[in-house]
């Protein structure tokens, strides 16, 4: 009965929010509405039984929105929602292909043969994570890691100052940009 | 407390931020709806894991697989954002679409 109701909660107000994050002017109150939203997934995870998952969700979200408040203040015309403005651009085809995708998904989620629950839950799913993490799904785990290192090698050459598109002299050893930018040969 | 409930409400946070990340002109707020797009995936790899096969750890995998999924769609959007900021001081994606023609 109660995790019923924590689960209704937690949805309507997860959908609500999401709703939300994109009719707000002020970018920080999206923001806020995103963070409300992921949080309520992270609740959603913990209603099921996944503990550590759901706080790792619950941190991870708090911190990353954190992050996009200050990217947000540094990139938005428009951060405190001053002046209302629609920044969309094909709303109502947008629309259309959202209500295309959500009808196909419900229909197959509500017409689908779902197989039986096979098993029960371990005593500690998290152990079960990190046995399964540090065995079978090990080549998974390097392969995360990989990828997070080349994000952060990425996101590196991505934002320092000097682009691979910008030229900078014949020798290409300039310190500054020549000319509007372009390619290497220009 | 269903799977079905579990999938129609991860389908309808997926759906939300799709129509987010087809609509907004802002490379930020297209972010957000991609964010929304992953928590509907997260809901959704957490109810098929516990409602069909909460044994195999298999499920809980697919979560963390979303989660740094998450992650490293924000680290690179943002640099890509910084990275066009730079070079075109552009921040809106109708504005970035010199591959166009």
């Amino acid at each position: 009965m109660l995790t019923d109701v924590t689960f209704w909660v937690l949805a309507v107000l997860a959908i609500a929010a999401g709703v939300m994050v994109f009719r707000f002017d002020s970018m920080a109150r999206a923001t806020y509405a995103l963070l409300t939203s992921l949080l309520c997934v992270g609740g959603e995870v913990l209603l099921l039984g996944l503990d550590y998952l759901g706080v790792v969700i619950v941190l991870m979200m708090t911190i990353e929105m954190a992050i996009m408040a200050v990217f947000m203040v540094m990139y938005m015309m428009n951060p405190a929602g001053l002046m209302p403005m629609t920044m969309v651009h094909n709303a109502k085809g947008a629309a259309a292909i959202c209500l295309v995708v959500f009808a196909a998904l419900a229909t197959g989620i509500l017409l689908a043969p779902w197989p039986e629950r096979r098993g029960k839950p371990p005593a500690d799913p998290t152990k079960a994570l990190g046995m399964s993490l540090m065995g079978p799904q090990m080549l998974t785990m390097m392969t995360l890691g990989m990828a997070l290192f080349a994000t952060i090698v990425g996101t590196v050459v991505l934002a320092t100052r000097r682009g691979r598109y910008d030229r900078f002299g014949d020798d290409l050893g300039g310190d500054h940009v020549v000319g509007p930018g372009g390619g290497a040969g220009r | 407390m269903s799977l079905e409930l579990f999938l129609l409400l991860a389908a309808a946070l997926f759906c939300i931020g799709l129509f987010g990340a087809l609509t907004q002109q802002s490379i930020v707020m297209l972010m957000m709806g991609l964010e929304l797009m992953l928590g509907g995936l997260i809901v959704g790899a957490a109810a098929v894991w516990h409602f069909i096969a909460p044994a195999a750890a298999d499920g809980q995998v697919l979560i963390v697989i979303a989660v740094t999924v998450m992650a490293v769609e924000m680290a690179v959007g943002f640099a890509v954002i910084t990275a066009l900021f730079r070079a075109r001081e552009v921040d809106i994606t109708d504005m970035a679409a010199e591959l166009r023609e």
